[in-house]
C-alpha cells in the first residue's frame, strides 16, 4: 500500500498522480477459496441476517417490552435496579473496598482500569504474536475480568425476584380510574384502608394495590377482616352494611378500571 | 433504462470508483462460514451493525408517539404499548434490540480480542469499535429513563448520584446530564432524550463510518 506524505496528487485533487489501477485489492496473501462480496456472499449474508431476524421477533412477540406505573418521586420504598448491562457495576458498589469512603475505586478506579484497559489494548499486548498461548498475561486479564463481569452480574440478577418485582409493579393508567368520593362506601375505605391501599387504591410501600384483582366479594369481605399475606386480621372495624358498601365501592372501581 | 439512470450519473460523478470500494471485493476462504463452519464467529460484528439498524429504524417509529414531557412521557408510551396498531411489536423490538445489541457487541469484541485481531495494523480500528461501545451503554443509560416509569426514575437517580461523586467534576456532570443540581425532573428527561436521540446517534454513525472505512482499507485479519 502507498501511505503517507510521500504520495504525490493531481492539482488539489485526491487524484494519485500516478496511475494505479483501479481493481480491488485480492486476497493472495490468504490463498484458498474466495468468494465475491457481491452478489455471491451478500445473499448468505441476508439468509443468516433472516433467520436472526425472524429469531428476534420471536422473542419481541413472546416477550412484550415491560412498562411499570409512572413516575412517582415519592415512592420512597421503591428498589432501584439499572438495566441488566449496568448490573455489575451497581453489585460492584455493594463491595466494602468500592463503597463509602472507598467509592472512588468503585466508580472510578476499578471501571477505569478495565476499560481503560480494554481501550488500550493493542498498546498493553503489543507483541507479535496473535494466537491466545502467545499472549498470556493479556488473555488471562480479559478471562479475569469476563469471570469478574458475569459474577457480578449473576450475583445481582440472582437476588431479585423478577416475577414478583414485575407483578408489583404493573402500570395503571391514572387517567382511567376516577374515584368517585361521594360513595358511601369511600367514605368506609377513607377510615378503614386508606392509610396502606392509598388515597385512589393505588397501594403504597404497606399495601398493594385493589385495583385490578381477581378477587369475588365474598373475598374481599373475608380479607377486610381475616387479612391476607403480610396484611394483618381485624383491619376492618365496622358494621356489615357497611363492610358490604365498602366490597361494593371497591368492586364498581375495579370495573370502571376493566372498561 | 437503469443502466442509463446509472451511466448518466456515472458520468458526472464517477460513482464506479465507490461502488467498488464499498462492494466490489472477494470475501477469504478463512471468514467464509460456507467453507469452515466455525468461521460463525465472524458473523457476530455484521449482526451487531443489523440490531443498530432495527435500533435506528424502530427508534425512528417510536419518535412519532413518544413525547420528551413528565406530563406525558409515560402516558405516550403507555398509549403506544396498548392502542397504536404493532405500537408493542415495534417498541418491543427497541426494548429488546437495546440487550441483544449489548449481547452481539461483547461477542463481537471477544472475537476480535480472542483472535489478536487488533494488533498492527489495526490498533485504532479497536479503539473506535471499544468507543462505539462505550456509547452503546450510554445510548442504554440515556433511554433507560424515557418511559418516565417507576424503573427508569430510580435508576436514574441512581445514576445521576454515581455521576455526583465523581471527583472535581461531579456537580457539573450531574447537572450536565439532569440539568439541575438536585432536581431530577422535566429538565433531566429532556436533557437525555436529546442525549439519546441526537447527540449519541450522532456520535455513534461518525464511529460507525471511521470503523468501517477502515475496515475496507484494511481488509479483514488474516487467519491464525
Amino acid at each position: 500500500m502507498k501511505k503517507g506524505k510521500g504520495m504525490k496528487f493531481v492539482g488539489d485533487s485526491r487524484i494519485s498522480a500516478e496511475r494505479k489501477s483501479a481493481i480491488p485489492k485480492d486476497y493472495s496473501e490468504y490463498p484458498g477459496r474466495t468468494e465475491a462480496f457481491w452478489p455471491n456472499f451478500l445473499l448468505k449474508e441476508w439468509l443468516v441476517g433472516a433467520v436472526f431476524l425472524a429469531g428476534f421477533l420471536s422473542l419481541t412477540l413472546a416477550h412484550p417490552a415491560p412498562l411499570e406505573g409512572v413516575a412517582d418521586p415519592t415512592n420512597g420504598a421503591y428498589v432501584p435496579l439499572p438495566d441488566w448491562y449496568f448490573l455489575f457495576l451497581y453489585e460492584l458498589l455493594k463491595y466494602k473496598f468500592a463503597s463509602s469512603q472507598y467509592i472512588i475505586f468503585g466508580i472510578l478506579v476499578i471501571p477505569g482500569l478495565a476499560f481503560g484497559g480494554l481501550l488500550l489494548a493493542p498498546f498493553l499486548d503489543n507483541g507479535p504474536g496473535r494466537r491466545p498461548h502467545q499472549r498470556p498475561i493479556a488473555v488471562g486479564m480479559m478471562l479475569l475480568g469476563l469471570a469478574a463481569t458475569m459474577w457480578l452480574t449473576y450475583e445481582s440478577a440472582s437476588a431479585v425476584d423478577w416475577e414478583a418485582r414485575a407483578e408489583a409493579n404493573k402500570p395503571i393508567p391514572a387517567s382511567e380510574v376516577e374515584i368517585d368520593t361521594t360513595d358511601p362506601g369511600y367514605a368506609i375505605y377513607e377510615s378503614n384502608c386508606m392509610s396502606c391501599h392509598g388515597d385512589s387504591l393505588e397501594g403504597s410501600a404497606a399495601a398493594p394495590t385493589l385495583i385490578g384483582m381477581e378477587h369475588s366479594a365474598e373475598e374481599i369481605a373475608q380479607i377486610a377482616h381475616d387479612g391476607i399475606g403480610s396484611m394483618p386480621p381485624g383491619m376492618f372495624e365496622g358494621s356489615d352494611e357497611e363492610l358490604d358498601q365498602l366490597v361494593e365501592f371497591i368492586l364498581s372501581v375495579n370495573e370502571q378500571a376493566a372498561e | 433504462m437503469l443502466q442509463k439512470i446509472y451511466d448518466w450519473i456515472d458520468d458526472r460523478v464517477d460513482i464506479t470508483p465507490i461502488w467498488r470500494d464499498i462492494a466490489d471485493h472477494e470475501v477469504p476462504e478463512h471468514v467464509n462460514p460456507a467453507h469452515h463452519f466455525s468461521a460463525f464467529v465472524y458473523c457476530f460484528g455484521g449482526l451487531t451493525f443489523f440490531v443498530v439498524v432495527i435500533q435506528i429504524l424502530s427508534g425512528m417509529f417510536l419518535t412519532m408517539y413518544y413525547v420528551p414531557d413528565i406530563e406525558n412521557a409515560w402516558k405516550s408510551v403507555y398509549y403506544l404499548q396498548t392502542q397504536v396498531a404493532h405500537g408493542q411489536i415495534v417498541r418491543g423490538m427497541h426494548h429488546w434490540g437495546a440487550s441483544v445489541v449489548i449481547v452481539m457487541l461483547l461477542l463481537h469484541t471477544l472475537r476480535v480480542f480472542f483472535q489478536g485481531a487488533y494488533k498492527k495494523p489495526r490498533e485504532l480500528n479497536w479503539m473506535v469499535g471499544v468507543l462505539l461501545f462505550f456509547v452503546m451503554l450510554g445510548l442504554g443509560f440515556t433511554g433507560y429513563l424515557l418511559p418516565w416509569d417507576n424503573k427508569a426514575y430510580f435508576a436514574t437517580q441512581v445514576g445521576l448520584e454515581i455521576a455526583e461523586q465523581v471527583p472535581f467534576i461531579g456537580d457539573y456532570l450531574k447537572t450536565l446530564l439532569a440539568g439541575s443540581d438536585h432536581i431530577v425532573g422535566a429538565q433531566t428527561l429532556t436533557r437525555f432524550f436529546a442525549i439519546h436521540v441526537f447527540f449519541l446517534p450522532g456520535a455513534l454513525f461518525a464511529l460507525l463510518a471511521v470503523h468501517f472505512i477502515l475496515i475496507r482499507r484494511q481488509g479483514i485479519s488474516g487467519p491464525l
